[in-house]
């Protein structure tokens, strides 16, 4: 129902106006992946011809400021006042105030629906560089607004682009010894939240399908009972208990295809990972040791599931296969690795370590190689990839003090640990999912 | 000045009750006047929790004193239901600490169970690290949440 179609994409004809004489202080590319860089400098005019244009511009200069790659030059700067978005800006004064990218726009109504236009010309080289049309509801232009922001991403960085997806994460208020804690969904830039439990019972740990239809998560019940997994309908708000297991059910995630869910199960104090088809709801343990496995999560390809355990004495990372077997430890530096997750693109898994006093967020290869950390602090934990596998999201806690519980926080990292921001919550926030990208 | 007797009467009723009480709930280093196979009872004079060292959950010395008085008491009081919930400190990830506040509960209740309560009897809940008690962020309150506590329905 929420799905702006794509439609045409404009002709892009190059414009060989003003050809770039002086030579370029900066490009409309970079290469994320080098050990420095300079963000780029982008000018983005709020889009004309309906009153949500400045709102979309923003969106886009929140966006692409935010990912770090960017640099959003204040509008207030820019000399060329008129810009005609459907014709070349004047290059020079654009090359002035020092843009490599301008950005222009139009929003039109279309029946109803509202039609968006927009361009990325190319000031260094001095032609357009994207150009793209869509339209939707009305009601839908932030998420407009984000596709544009991840074309303009994809465009500038061969990155996929991650602003038009959603995150999941944990609610928290109330005093440190009673917190309640609910679920609650929001777009990435933590616009549009809202809540999907209702409180009365803790519940933690959410998960994406990979249609972003339905989360899992953990939840109390009301009486004494153990806590257990729930599969809930984003949209319905319907509910069911994944399974009714005499123990705790906890840590589930969705495979990449969203047909099974893996998860811990306890039994007389021993928690094994098991894995249940969504559908025919049939059981299949994958491990069976005296030990704690735990915090399961599948390889991009599903060939495989990574997971911590405690079974050599401390907390460690192991990978098996998806049907079990062939465990085999990966981690191997010093103190406790926890919370695995296997990035989308397959490449790196990120972790929670805990060494001595202090918590950091890390990267190592499958094979367990090129170990780094991307954050540390007091407490933080619980990475979660974008679907461009290139940012991470996980939460930072706070030392409580005179029995007040500490401020948690969510917040951001490329895979470069260089550019760490917080994203914005209206309360305390722990546990974030980032979805996949929405499907269009 | 008969009010202020009656006063004096009840305060030495209090005293004497309080020295009838027997050598264990002295032991447990508690006080006076709760009614017998209370829940009050239970929770001052005998001990409602154990406490566990970092990452581990098996019973320490302090804590089998605390259990084997639990287990006589639960057995002159037969109508209670037991849930033993165990807990972490924050100094652990989420998921983890579930499955080790588990254990925890679990070690309690095997050594309820083979001091002779029925494995009916006991239920266990893992709370990991979500419901720490006392809120704090130091060695201090970080051994007091590494707990087992032992509630009575």
């Amino acid at each position: 129902m929420m799905l702006p179609r794509r439609s045409t994409i404009l002709g892009g004809a190059a414009l060989a106006a003003g050809a770039a004489a002086v030579p370029a202080r900066a490009q409309l590319t970079i290469d994320m992946t080098r050990p420095t860089f300079e963000p780029v400098p982008i000018a983005i005019v709020d889009f004309a011809g309906d009153r949500v244009g400045a709102d979309i511009a923003n969106v886009v200069r929140n966006d692409l400021q935010n990912s770090g790659l960017f640099r959003s030059i204040p509008p207030g700067s820019f000399i060329q006042k008129d810009v005609n978005a459907n014709a070349p800006p004047q290059f020079p004064a654009w090359r002035q105030i020092g843009a490599a990218g301008v950005v222009v726009g139009q929003v039109s109504q279309a029946g109803g629906n509202i039609k968006v236009d927009f361009r990325l010309w190319d000031v260094v080289v001095g032609n357009q560089a994207a150009g793209l049309s869509f339209t939707s509801q009305p009601a839908n232009w932030r998420r407009l607004a984000h596709i544009i922001a991840d074309a303009i991403y994809k465009r500038v960085t061969g990155e996929e682009g991650y602003f038009d997806t959603r995150i999941a994460y944990v609610a928290e208020s109330g005093p440190g010894n009673a917190r309640v804690k609910r679920i609650a969904i929001m777009d990435q830039d933590g616009a549009n939240s809202r809540f999907i439990t209702d409180g009365r019972t803790i519940a933690i740990t959410p998960r994406f399908s990979p249609t972003l239809q339905e989360i899992v998560y953990m939840a109390y019940a009301e009486d004494r009972s153990p806590p257990r997994v729930y599969l809930q309908n984003v949209d319905s708000g319907r509910r069911e208990l994944l399974g009714n297991f005499p123990g705790m059910s906890f840590a589930p995630r969705f495979s990449p295809d969203g047909t099974k869910v893996v998860m811990s199960i306890s039994e007389n104090g021993q928690s094994d990972i098991y894995e249940m088809d969504v559908r025919g709801r049939a059981l299949r343990r994958l491990t069976n040791t005296p030990a704690i496995d735990t915090s399961p999560c599948f390889s991009n390809d599903g060939s495989q599931i990574v997971f911590n355990s405690d079974r050599g004495g401390s907390q460690q990372l192991y990978v098996m296969s998806a049907g079990g077997g062939g465990e085999r430890r990966i981690s191997f530096g010093d103190g406790r690795y926890a919370t695995p997750v296997w990035s989308p693109r397959g490449d790196w898994i990120a972790f929670t370590k805990i060494t001595g006093g202090s918590f950091g967020i890390g990267v190592m290869r499958p094979d367990g190689g090129g170990e780094r950390m991307l954050a540390s602090g007091f407490l933080v934990e619980g990475p979660t990839w974008a679907p461009n596998g290139r940012v991470l999201a996980f939460f930072r806690q706070q030392p409580s003090s005179a029995g007040r519980a500490g401020s948690v926080t969510l917040h951001q990292v490329d895979i470069t640990g260089r550019f760490e921001r917080q994203i914005p919550t209206a309360g305390d926030a722990s546990d974030p999912a980032w979805s996949p990208l929405i499907p269009q | 000045m008969r009010t202020i007797k009656a006063l004096a009467a009840m305060a030495m009723m209090l005293v004497i009750a309080a020295c009838s009480s027997n050598q264990q709930e002295q032991a447990a280093g508690a006080s006076t006047t709760v009614t017998p196979g209370s829940v009050a009872d239970f929770r001052q004079n005998v001990g409602d929790r154990v406490f566990f060292d970092t990452d581990m959950s098996n019973i320490r010395e302090d804590g089998r004193q605390t259990l084997t008085r639990q287990a006589e008491w639960l057995k002159k009081y037969t109508n209670y239901q037991i849930t033993i919930a165990g807990h972490c400190d924050e100094r652990g990830t989420r998921e983890y600490n579930l499955a080790l506040g588990e254990r925890r509960a679990n070690a309690a209740k095997q050594y309820l169970v083979a001091q002779g309560i029925p494995a009916q009897r006991i239920q266990t809940i893992s709370y990991g690290k979500e419901r720490p008690d006392p809120v704090g962020s130091d060695e201090a309150a970080w051994a007091r949440n590494r707990r087992a506590v032992t509630e009575l329905q």
